[in-house]
């Protein structure tokens, strides 16, 4: 294993990771305000559980889960429901949000405590992380408990940590494996219980040493290993990551289970681990603030429901000229119109783009066939013809040409040199035909 | 807050917000300046007349798409290089006796009915530059055909008409080729450097590989259309080039005629060759056969530019033929 595992294809983009890969985690000031919706991951959005006028504790069920595929809110200070209305959100949709005035005392319900949590059934394990409110916290958000109950007809033989980060700027991950990576491994070791799994793997990218170091240690005696990943975007993409270290692929439209792997985030391995050993639900999570447009860049632990305009003045403002402001990493992260937006389960991070670092994608042209997108797209489809169907209105030529295996990373617009919006191409496709 | 935000006009866009240095104008131009050494060549074996046609093929070719575009109120595209490689190419395609009005009639057909007609870069069907070269070897079949001996540069052109390479070689043959340039080390010598009668650009060999190999470098050709266009021209030479199979002088056809210019600067271009690497190879191994049947058994002494357009027709049916490997796309693993 001396050359670093990966996947075929892929790009190499800049990573400027070092703006915030110094930076320990700190915690951020208890909001005075927080906006929590009640979608925050993939699945049926949980049902209101609170009035208005209600006084609420940190940690108190405020949404509950609707259903299987679903997960429950909680608060995360102290304080008043002001309102329940519908607020906007970072992927930009409107999403009935519950919003709570702080009290300022930040008086917490009280946690159920597992001091021998490794002798709890897999039974209990789930019901604790579902009832926890965790969800995939590497931006999908799906709900985890449900990754934790495959259908018996799909054995799962190996869990992987995804450590990979291969976001540019982001190194939430990183921190949390360098400075945490005890608790990494106890939420894995819980994860493979769950699952009756023997094999755990954590995939880190090659360029998070300390990363690697740290886990090597504290994996030292377990059933664990810890595999290097070469730095390529998308390494951390879940179906990418198993390649890389199971050499397995997952069918066309199939699920990481159809191989019998289960992959979980650094941060949702914690949150696991925080939630059986110590009955924390998930209220808060590390989120890396980071690019030239902001003044300080950190990696910070904010409670989910913070606002972005909070989080942002906590370091330090934007820089004059900073133009772009980020839910996530770069290559999928979403561009914000407000900062009024919450922080939620599934946010990695906040990027702010200044003037140099940002690049106009407005003007575009006709697709020169270079193929250049062909060579770098991870799942090995022809994005330069689906663009053209797309853009031609041939939607359904663009569906048998494989779009619902397109997962948005944007290899494709990364290398264009026409500059066409290749994501918006497939979005716009895959809204006008049903998978 | 919101004002904030509102107030510093926070720019929303698609994701992805990082796009690599790429553009179509930096390949464009890359692809020029690779030109760059055969165009040097050019005018050290053919003199002034090599700037006089090659400049009027790039002017002429620039100025119809600038035209064009700005009479229907598009914007002109002329800064992304490509009008101007269209030029290049078919100056270099030239050959240097021919009088004005044929770079010009050329370069319009090219630009105009080849490429903006069909709806601009990218939409094109045909070879712009190859379009212009064929209709012009079709509309005047005696001036396409008048060559010149480099050495002509600074003679009266009319005293010094002589035959291509490939020419001589279909006439009268292998034996009578040797006979003019010394023997087979001279022959090939020549070939090499470009000291022999022949299109503009496309007799020093030495001088197109070195653009080739700067494409090579900056990765905006792969070896998938040229290698298997040369192996093919190659073996079929030597299957099929002499008095009887298997004895057939490989070396000659590949150094001669147009192959270089054509398999390294025109087949490779992105947007009428497929765009999926193992199409490409049929693509490249296609222009060879067709290269082949027409020099061994066709009406013309060469056959490059009518191979590659013959396969540029089929350059969609081969994309639509072969998908590159999808992943996931086997069935499902035993886990």
């Amino acid at each position: 294993m001396s050359k670093a595992a990966t996947f075929d294809r892929g790009i190499h983009p800049k990573y400027n990771k070092e703006l915030a890969s110094g930076k320990s985690i700190s915690q951020a000031n208890p909001p005075q305000r927080i906006v929590v919706p009640v979608s925050q991951h993939i699945g049926a959005p949980a049902k209101v559980e609170v009035n208005i006028g209600d006084e609420v504790k940190k940690g108190q069920v405020i949404g509950s889960a609707t259903g299987f595929v679903s997960s429950p809110v909680h608060s995360s200070i102290s304080g008043k429901v002001v309102a329940i209305a519908d607020f906007t959100t970072s992927a930009g949709r409107m999403v009935q949000s519950i919003v709570i005035e702080s009290d300022g005392k930040d008086e917490s319900v009280e946690f159920k405590e597992n001091p021998d949590y490794m002798s709890l059934s897999a039974d209990e394990i789930k019901n604790i992380v579902k009832d926890a409110g965790i969800v995939g916290m590497g931006g999908a958000a799906f709900p985890t408990n449900v990754k934790l109950s495959p259908p018996k007809e799909k054995p799962i033989d190996a869990v992987i940590i995804n450590g990979a980060e291969c976001e540019p700027y982001l190194t939430a991950d990183h921190r949390l494996m360098a400075e945490r990576p005890n608790e990494v491994v106890e939420g894995l070791k819980i994860i493979m219980k769950s699952l009756g799994v023997k094999e755990g793997y954590i995939g880190i990218e090659e360029n998070k040493p300390d990363a690697i170091e740290a886990m090597r240690s504290a994996v030292a005696g377990e059933s664990i290993e810890v595999w290097p990943l070469e730095v390529k975007y998308p390494q951390g993409a879940e179906k990418m990551l198993i390649k890389a270290i199971k050499g397995r692929e997952v069918p066309t439209k199939g699920l990481p289970m159809d191989v019998g792997v289960v992959v979980q985030n650094v941060g949702t391995a914690i949150a696991v681990y925080e939630a059986v050993r110590f009955g924390k639900p998930l209220i808060e999570r590390v989120v890396t603030i980071t690019g030239n447009g902001i003044n300080e860049p950190a990696n910070m632990m904010i409670r989910v429901g913070t606002l972005m305009s909070d989080v942002i003045e906590q370091c330090g403002g934007l820089v004059e000229g900073a133009v772009k402001v980020i839910s996530g990493g770069p290559m999928m992260g979403f561009a914000q119109w407000t900062l009024d937006v919450p922080v939620v389960k599934g946010t990695s991070g906040i990027l702010v783009l200044s003037e140099d670092e940002y690049v106009s994608s407005d003007d575009y042209s006709a697709c020169i066939r270079c193929g250049s997108c062909i060579d770098v797209c991870p799942m090995g489809l022809n994005p330069s013809i689906l663009s053209i169907y797309a853009e031609k209105g041939f939607y359904e030529d663009a569906k048998e040409n494989n779009l619902f295996d397109c997962f948005e990373c944007g290899s494709c617009a990364f290398v264009c040199p026409a500059k066409r919006p290749m994501v918006q191409f497939m979005r716009l496709a895959k809204s006008q035909v049903k998978p | 807050m919101a004002t904030e935000a509102e107030a510093r006009k926070l720019v929303v866009s698609v994701s992805p917000h990082a796009r690599g240095d790429e553009t179509v104008g930096r390949i464009m131009w890359s692809v020029n300046l690779a030109l760059l050494p055969a165009f040097i060549m050019s005018v050290y074996y053919f003199g002034p007349r090599a700037i006089y046609v090659t400049g009027l093929c790039i002017l002429a070719a620039v100025l119809s798409e600038h035209i064009y575009q700005t009479s229907l109120k598009k914007p002109t595209t002329i800064g992304d290089g490509s009008a101007f490689l269209t030029g290049l190419l078919l100056g270099l395609n030239l050959p240097p006796s021919v009088p004005f009005y044929v770079p010009i009639v050329g370069s319009v057909v090219a630009i105009i009915i080849t490429k903006l007609l069909f709806g601009g870069l990218g939409y094109n069907v045909f070879n712009p530059a190859l379009i212009g070269r064929a209709f012009l070897l079709i509309s005047f079949p005696k001036l396409m055909t008048i060559w010149f001996a480099p050495t002509a540069k600074f003679v009266a052109m009319d005293a010094m008409t002589t035959a291509t390479p490939l020419g001589i070689l279909k006439e009268e043959g292998i034996v009578k080729l040797m006979e003019i340039f010394g023997d087979k080390t001279d022959l090939y010598m020549s070939l090499l450097v470009g000291n022999r009668a022949g299109s503009l650009g496309e007799t020093s060999v030495i001088a197109l590989l070195i653009g080739a190999a700067f494409l090579f470098y900056r990765g905006y050709i792969t070896w998938h259309v040229p290698v298997p266009f040369l192996a093919t021209v190659g073996l079929m030479a030597w299957v099929f080039g002499g008095e009887g199979y298997f004895t057939g002088d490989p070396v000659i056809h590949l150094l001669s005629g147009g192959l270089m210019l054509g398999a390294f600067f025109m087949a490779t271009d992105y947007v009428t060759c497929p765009s999926i690497r193992k199409g490409q190879i049929i693509f490249g191994i296609g222009c060879g056969v067709i290269t082949m049947l027409i020099r061994l058994k066709g009406g013309f002494p060469e056959g490059v530019m009518f191979a590659i357009l013959l396969m540029n027709c089929f350059s969609p049916l081969i994309d639509r033929s072969f998908k590159p490997k999808m992943f996931g796309a086997v069935k499902e693993q035993k886990a």
